[in-house]
């Protein structure tokens, strides 16, 4: 292998300086908190308010539980999946290639690795807060009182970094904004109905129900949904360890990627 | 400061740094001049560690480049080629944020700020956000955010391309400011007339190699006669084919206008005087002379 080889794909070197990268990008959100939280929580929340009392009523109870309660452990991943998925496309690439902050952080002693870090980790916390946010609002409504619940915090950031990680995928790739339509149109829109959000995975066909047992979202609802019904998911360790994967090899993909993107 | 020995670079099977030398010594202002995409771009990400070399040695503040380059960056500060302020932050955070990623603390480098508003002329600016500065004050915040590291070697990428006259001349002041407190500035340009004022040494590239290199007088003396005649008008052309080319060393024609390059400029004046439909303007073999006789008239797209 020859030396660049041996650099585009070289381990990842962790280090903690992706904070500078974090906290730059917390500052300029908390520029905007306000609209951004606002507009993070307006559209999952329509969705589970209304189809949740809407078409609730008209039906019976979904897997032992109100339709509204099943959907909610559904809009809490989906909404955790968007927030880290648009963080990790529009924004990221916004400042790798529109407005070339990338460029100005690797003039410094920076890495490129610290730099792809820090934005999968914030992608993430952008999840956290989308998460919590509905989570809070889930209480607040009274559909769910178990303690279990406070496990979905941590989650939300293990969601976080697997959407991340994808997403800075799709970004590594991109050469304009347009670009990350296919991801939603042929990635993150079947997933949303095939995963388990709106209605059980049971319902589907035996050859969609297999190919949702792979998809990541499957994997978080797995993990969510028995969490806000008060019971300890089944396989657990199986949930993290499909998310985690998807996290880890994400992860490693996009920053072959991005090097072979930006160091040539 | 920084020392390249025999450095190569490929994009796919083009040669873009065809083995070029270059040495920088301590306190010295060098320019590296050349057409655009002669390769001056990519020897300067080369020198940072950005990309690596396909053959060759790089030494950047004594460290081994690419190997070390994180460390070597510590001490260095540079200007891109287009700015790339954040557009979300305010100028105050702009110098904020980008001393933490050289590791430096909050209060260090908020007791920087001020001075570095202040050689940047923008004094008063710190709560300014950047889409209301003006280019020249944007290319002179980038600048104090080169500086905010206090580093000892500068890296600056076509520092006044895009810029006005007043804009130009007041970086052109603080950069000569900058060296005479003694930082080392490695500059790219395409401007004969700031490598000329600025650079104590320059290297001509063409092509990813280094075709001459020198002081700007050096160059000139040994690359071209030290007088200029350039002749204007409907007769020059016939001038140029009748007197001019018997009493000038060089005669080279672009549109309607004669360059007349000669040691003996009183010989060349005296075939001009009394001849009424001919303008001309007489002046010293600049830089810029040099460079389009080395890189050719051509143009450079």
């Amino acid at each position: 292998m020859n030396s660049y080889a041996h650099k585009i794909f070289a381990p990842p070197q962790l280090s903690r300086r992706f904070a500078h990268v974090w906290r730059r990008n917390f500052l300029v959100w908390r520029k905007l908190a306000i609209p951004s939280v606002l507009g993070n929580l307006a559209d999952p929340m329509l969705y589970m308010l209304g189809l949740g009392y809407g078409l609730g009523t008209l039906l019976p109870q979904v897997d032992g539980t109100p339709y509204i309660t099943f959907l909610a452990a559904g809009t809490v991943c989906y909404s955790t999946m968007n927030s880290a998925t648009f963080e990790a496309l529009y924004s990221a690439f916004s400042r790798m290639h529109v407005q070339k902050t990338w460029d100005a952080i690797l003039n410094t002693p920076m890495g490129l690795d610290d730099v792809v870090l820090g934005e999968v980790i914030w992608a993430a916390s952008k999840s956290v807060l989308s998460g919590a946010a509905i989570v809070i609002i889930i209480w607040a409504l009274g559909l769910s009182h178990s303690p279990l619940t406070l496990w979905i915090f941590p989650l939300t950031l293990l969601i976080g970094l697997t959407f991340g990680s994808l997403g800075l995928v799709m970004t590594a790739f991109a050469p304009s904004y347009d670009f990350f339509m296919y991801y939603f149109t042929l990635v993150i829109t079947p997933m949303v109905l095939l995963c388990g959000v709106f209605f059980p995975i049971a319902q589907l066909p035996p050859l969609f129900q297999y190919v949702a047992g792979v998809l990541p979202l499957t994997h978080a609802i797995g993990l969510v949904r028995p969490l806000m019904n008060d019971h300890i998911p089944n396989a657990w360790w199986l949930h993290v360890a499909v998310l985690a994967g998807y996290a880890a090899a994400g992860f490693y993909a996009s920053l072959v990627l991005i090097r072979r993107r930006l160091l040539s | 400061m920084l020392v390249l020995r025999g450095v190569r670079k490929f994009y796919d099977a083009r040669e873009v740094v065809c083995g070029i030398d270059l040495e920088l010594k301590p306190g010295e202002c060098f320019g590296l001049l050349g057409p655009n995409g002669a390769g001056k771009t990519t020897t300067l990400r080369l020198a940072l560690g950005l990309s690596d070399p396909d053959a060759g040695a790089i030494h950047l503040l004594d460290r081994n480049i690419p190997r070390h380059a994180r460390e070597a960056r510590l001490r260095v500060g540079v200007l891109p080629q287009l700015d790339n302020l954040d557009p979300d932050f305010t100028v105050f955070e702009n110098l904020l944020v980008y001393g933490r990623y050289f590791g430096l603390a909050d209060a260090l480098i908020s007791s920087r700020i001020p001075e570095l508003l202040q050689f940047a002329g923008l004094e008063g600016r710190a709560d300014s956000r950047i889409q209301t500065l003006s280019g020249g004050m944007k290319r002179r915040l980038s600048l104090a955010r080169a500086l905010v590291n206090d580093p000892d070697l500068l890296v600056l990428d076509e520092p006044t391309t895009g810029l006005d006259p007043q804009a130009r001349h007041l970086i052109w002041e603080r950069l000569k400011q900058l060296v005479a407190r003694g930082k080392t500035i490695l500059l790219t340009t395409h401007f004969m007339d700031e490598a000329e004022r600025l650079c104590d040494r320059v290297a001509v590239m063409d092509n990813g190699r280094i075709i001459a290199d020198g002081s700007p007088r050096e160059l000139i003396a040994r690359n071209i006669e030290p007088e200029v005649v350039e002749v204007y008008g409907d007769a020059a052309d016939a001038w140029a084919r009748s007197a001019g080319r018997s009493v000038c060393e060089r005669v080279e024609r672009i549109g309607e206008t004669v360059f007349c390059y000669t040691q003996d400029d009183e010989r060349v004046l005296a075939t001009l005087e009394n001849t009424e439909e001919l303008r001309y303007l007489h002046r010293r073999a600049n830089l810029e002379d040099v460079f389009l006789k080395l890189t050719g008239r051509d143009l450079r797209d």
